[in-house]
């Protein structure tokens, strides 16, 4: 027994350490990952962002050099106050602020690297590189900024900013002070563009220094730079276009019908996209994200949903002609207006009858009830007839997101049976419930983009190409969803009378005065109705101006729809501007100057401030044009000068 | 000529295949934890490695001084041997020079020795000595007292030169005495005392008590026969408390700061999470970084001089008392558990052999040997994987250092040729 007391003894400790190996090693360690080895710095090697060009190759974004100042806050030593007053004066930071930024970079990790100061400038970078090495744990680290070549486009480019963590915790290829697409193409091309960062791998001690590379740069990788891309923007049409709306607030969207590629995507008001680069960036956004009453963040062409009005009408003559329900002759009498029970939806005065040709261009209200209660009755229930209509309405793109390749969006609404079934309970509601749909008003919402996109499958005759902004990707093709038309329910051959329709509104209807020599327009005029809450009461605001069309009358290049907050009756603003647009897409050059003037002297930014004047203020005939000051009115034309230079 | 060759192969050579397998993987890890860069030259001395070669090549010389000596030498000069370690050691305080705060070594010239590192075969050569004397009766107060001070005065000396980490190795000097005849009596005291500690100083002194109430209850009604009176029991749980009491005023008083943080973290007693981590960043760091350089090497290891932690030196001491780390992250699961099975083969060899030998002298030695190593062994790597509290000792063979390895070469080698001389001992 005495003998035995050290031979088990060994073997216990022997097992037990086997165990505890076992347990350390195998048990609790995960595969090892040199991604993952706290005793390799991994220094990235940005590529360079990809480049994004206009329709017509010229250059939109390039980069520029940035120069990030980097800490690690465990290795900081604590600097003496003559260092620090420089070190922060270099920085152009307060004392305080330096402490701040250390405390919070320390907050997130003391061992990995924080950005310090982001996005130096060149010649700040050149004086404080020379003294870096007196501040232990800071480094500089170079990164690639944008560079606009253009002041325009804003929304449509979009910008880059640093990821923030929610980015980093989904998508782990992103590391602390990376930068990424925000909004715009940036946004959804994102990965197109930035290339994929290549990674050294560095042994380092365990006082965090530096001793070489990690077995001789063996798994070191190269960064792979990001493609360029090309955008459908046309950057002239889109600078015209940003000059138009100058001074006002709205959208234009302007669309090829065929193939979908999106020409112009204007929102007023704009900004500089210069603005969101570098140091700055953030104190801009937040002027530009804070500016809650002219928002210009908002993306008016894409984001803004209003009840379309007008232009609606030319898709309820389509779905009655699909249906059946009517020829293009029949006439409906209107007096004033259409009555139903014992209400009555006004009307403009115009000759009566009207047949379908005269309807669309007069926009006469009780040709389109007529019409759409035809549809809707008949069939057996109104939710069936609804249900029918709503099909026939969403066959054109609207009700719901386009699936297209820009940031933002909204799906705008067209009802359904559920709809009112919800709002009166099932068969609780009739034909005349639902009866403003038929001139876009009621339950019906669209944004600009779906009534450009609406213009262009009229005026392709039944089809269209999702709207897209992506043109050309280096080495790359564009997603076949863009490429692949898509078929209304419509047939073809009930286009032809609606296509004359919108023509004769150019000829002889209510944009009788917006010809433009030469070219042959499809268009309809539009108003909205709209309201906004002003101290907590319910406030009816000038109508929106609303103008949708295309051109020429066969096989269209441009379709668009333009729309101008407050701006009043469709052809005053909207219309006008569409002629414009049109003008300068297919000439390249305006003959229509007396158009131009008019838009480009007349503001409506005393339309804008009216509400908030907390003074009684007059809508629609009531308003008054006001024009733009002298100085504006010089800095218009100067761009208006650069925009044909270039 | 003939009788010279029969003895010199009868050596024990598996014994020796083991000591140059360890020592061939401990130059090799070394070689990993101390280079930086690229190796320009094995030999260069300017470098921990290019020492630990020349230490090598110098202990294979001694190797073969020890064995070419008579085996009778040993148990004849034990005492002699004893009494120059004791002198060595009694030298420290005038002329030693301090290394981390120890005053273990001599400086001559650039070279340090540690005399403590000789004085454990000097110390077992004298207690074999001791032992094996036929007067000797181990179960006897006397001669327990004699050979307690026979270890207690060198321990003493390296405690007060601030080394408590080897002065612990004496206290395998237990595992020989009970070989040789100490009472049963003592173990379970040592035992008891273990657990008495590690109660009074993770649960207090109160549930120390209580438990040791409810164990000396359980064994008073379970012995029918033969109890013992009650004062006695009172007398022993009264000491018990005592004890818990001692002990937990020696950790509060007796004790360096950094002890009790290394205690505490041991057994867990820190809960403020502040302190907590300030020890990580103290006390614990090293042990955090060896466990996390262990934990690193997974089944295979990272390959030798591939380890990415030993080569940034986030271990510190990796060369010396954390050595074991490098196995750990270099040659994984495999490589450590190949070291383990190798001290545990030679230990369990010396004992067999320790057993086997006639004369008494020798097998005392032969178990003082094994004795030692186990300690070393248990405590170093127990420490570097986080089980015991941190004790800086080497590990034999493998911990970076020229007395060391020459101190454990020499205590292993005399045990070898004391072993080969077993036929002549009659």
């Amino acid at each position: 027994m005495r003998k035995l007391l050290l031979f088990i003894s060994v073997i216990f400790v022997g097992l037990v350490f086997m165990a505890r190996l076992f347990y350390l090693q195998v048990y609790s360690s995960d595969a090892y990952s040199i991604l993952d080895d706290t005793a390799i710095r991994k220094v990235y090697n940005y590529p360079k962002r990809g480049y994004v060009y206009d329709r017509n190759g010229k250059l939109l974004v390039a980069n520029q050099p940035s120069y990030d100042v980097m800490v690690i806050p465990r290795d900081v030593e604590p600097l003496d106050s003559s260092d620090l007053q420089e070190f922060c004066g270099l920085l152009k930071i307060t004392e305080e602020e330096y402490r701040q930024k250390l405390e919070r970079a320390r907050n997130y990790s003391p061992r990995l690297p924080s950005p310090f100061v982001p996005q130096l400038s060149k010649k700040d970078y050149a004086v404080l590189q020379e003294k870096m090495w007196k501040y232990e744990g800071f480094y500089i680290q170079k990164r690639s900024l944008r560079s606009y070549q253009t002041t325009i486009g804003a929304n449509v480019l979009g910008d880059i900013g640093e990821v923030n963590r929610q980015i980093i915790a989904r998508q782990p290829y992103y590391k602390l002070g990376d930068l990424i697409g925000k909004q715009g193409v940036e946004k959804t091309y994102e990965n197109t563009l930035r290339g994929i960062k290549g990674v050294k791998f560095i042994q380092k001690d365990r006082f965090n220094k530096d001793i070489g590379p990690y077995k001789e740069g063996r798994f070191d990788t190269l960064p792979r730079p990001g493609r360029d891309i090309s955008i459908t923007i046309d950057s002239q049409l889109q600078a015209y276009g940003e000059l138009l709306m100058r001074n006002k607030r709205g959208g234009i969207i302007a669309i090829e019908p065929s193939s979908g590629e999106i020409l112009a995507m204007v929102s007023g008001p704009s900004y500089n996209p210069n603005l969101l680069v570098g140091r700055d960036r953030s104190k801009n956004f937040s002027k530009l994200y804070n500016d809650s009453i002219a928002k210009p963040l908002f993306d008016r062409g894409l984001q803004a949903m209003y009840p379309p009005g007008s232009p609606f009408k030319t898709l309820n003559a389509l779905i009655a002609l699909q249906e059946g329900v009517i020829t293009t002759e029949e006439r409906f009498s209107c007096s004033m207006g259409y009555r139903y029970g014992n209400r009555r939806m006004g009307c403009h005065a115009h000759r009566s009858p009207v047949n379908m040709n005269i309807g669309i261009y007069e926009s006469c209200n009780a040709y389109f009830a007529n019409t759409y209660r035809r549809i809707i009755d008949k069939y057996d229930t109104p939710a069936e007839g609804m249900d029918k209509w709503s099909n026939h309405v969403q066959s054109f793109g609207l009700g719901d997101y386009l699936n297209n390749d820009l940031s933002v969006g909204q799906p705008g609404k067209i009802p359904t049976a559920k709809t009112y079934d919800m709002a009166y309970g099932k068969n609780r509601w009739y034909t005349t419930f639902t009866i403003s749909n038929a001139i876009g008003q009621g339950e019906v919402l669209a944004t600009p983009i779906q009534l450009a996109n609406m213009a262009a499958a009229i005026g392709n005759r039944g089809y269209y190409y999702t709207p897209h902004i992506i043109k050309k990707i280096e080495g790359d093709t564009i997603p076949l969803k863009f490429t692949t038309p898509k078929y209304t329910t419509i047939d073809k051959q009930h286009f032809e009378p609606v296509v004359q329709g919108m023509f004769d509104v150019y000829n002889k209807g209510t944009a009788k005065y917006l010809q433009v020599p030469g070219i042959e327009i499809c268009g309809k005029t539009g108003t909205a109705e709209n309201y906004a809450i002003i101290d907590s009461v319910k406030t009816q605001l000038t109508d929106h101006s609303i103008f949708v069309a295309f051109a020429p009358k066969d096989n269209p290049t441009i379709a668009l729809a333009v729309f101008v907050e407050n701006g009043y009756y469709g052809s005053r603003f909207a219309g006008r501007m569409a002629s414009l647009m049109i003008e300068r897409y297919i000439k390249g050059k305006i003959t229509r100057t007396d158009f131009e003037d008019f838009v480009l002297k007349h503001t409506l930014e005393h339309e804008y401030e009216k509400p908030y004047s907390n003074e009684p203020f007059g809508i629609n005939r009531q308003t008054t044009l006001e024009t733009v000051s002298e100085e504006e009115y010089r800095t218009i034309q100067n761009i208006k000068a650069n925009i044909s230079k270039s | 000529m003939l009788r010279e060759n029969q003895r010199r192969f009868k050596f024990d050579w598996l014994t020796i295949i083991l000591f140059l397998l360890l020592v061939t993987f401990g130059y090799l890890n070394i070689l990993s934890a101390s280079h930086e860069g690229e190796i320009q030259s094995y030999f260069d001395t300017s470098q921990l490695y290019g020492k630990q070669l020349v230490f090598v090549g110098l202990s294979f010389i001694l190797i073969i001084l020890i064995l070419s000596l008579e085996a009778k030498f040993y148990e004849r000069f034990g005492s002699v041997i004893y009494l120059v370690s004791i002198l060595s050691l009694l030298g420290l305080f005038i002329f030693g020079k301090e290394i981390n705060g120890a005053r273990s070594w001599y400086a001559i010239g650039s070279m340090t020795i540690q005399p403590s590192e000789f004085a454990k075969f000097a110390t077992a050569l004298a207690v074999a000595k001791y032992i094996s004397d036929l007067q000797t009766n181990m179960k006897t107060i006397k001669d327990q007292l004699r050979v307690a001070a026979i270890i207690f005065v060198p321990a003493a000396l390296i405690l007060l030169q601030n080394d408590a980490g080897s002065t612990i190795v004496y206290s395998a000097f237990f595992f020989v005495f009970y070989r040789e005849g100490l009472q049963q009596v003592y173990l379970i005291m040592a035992f008891s005392l273990i657990i008495l500690a590690v109660l009074a100083l993770k649960y207090g002194i109160a549930i120390t008590g209580i438990v040791t109430a409810i164990v000396l209850l359980a064994r008073y009604f379970l012995r029918r026969k033969k109890r013992a009176s009650i004062i006695q029991y009172i007398a022993v749980l009264a000491a018990s408390v005592l004890f818990s009491y001692g002990v937990n005023s020696f950790y509060e008083h007796g004790l360096k700061p950094h002890q009790q943080n290394r205690i505490s973290l041991w057994l867990r007693l820190e809960k403020d999470p502040d302190k907590l981590e300030k020890m990580k960043k103290a006390e614990a760091y090293n042990l955090i970084q060896s466990e996390q350089a262990i934990g690193s090497g997974g089944w295979t290891g990272k390959g030798f001089l591939q380890g990415t932690r030993t080569t940034g030196k986030f271990v510190p001491e990796q060369e010396t008392d954390y050595i074991f780390s490098t196995v750990g992250e270099e040659w994984g699961f495999l490589g450590s558990s190949f070291v383990v099975i190798l001290f545990v083969a030679l230990i369990i060899r010396i004992l067999f052999l320790a057993e086997s030998q006639k004369s008494q002298f020798s097998r005392v030695y032969g178990y003082g040997v094994a004795s030692i190593f186990f300690v070393h062994f248990t405590i170093n790597v127990g420490m570097v994987m986080g089980l015991i509290p941190t004790v800086g000792i080497p590990l034999p063979f493998f911990s970076y250092g020229g007395s060391g390895l020459w101190g454990f070469t020499i205590l292993l080698f005399i045990f070898i040729k004391l072993d080969s001389n077993k036929i002549n001992e009659w």
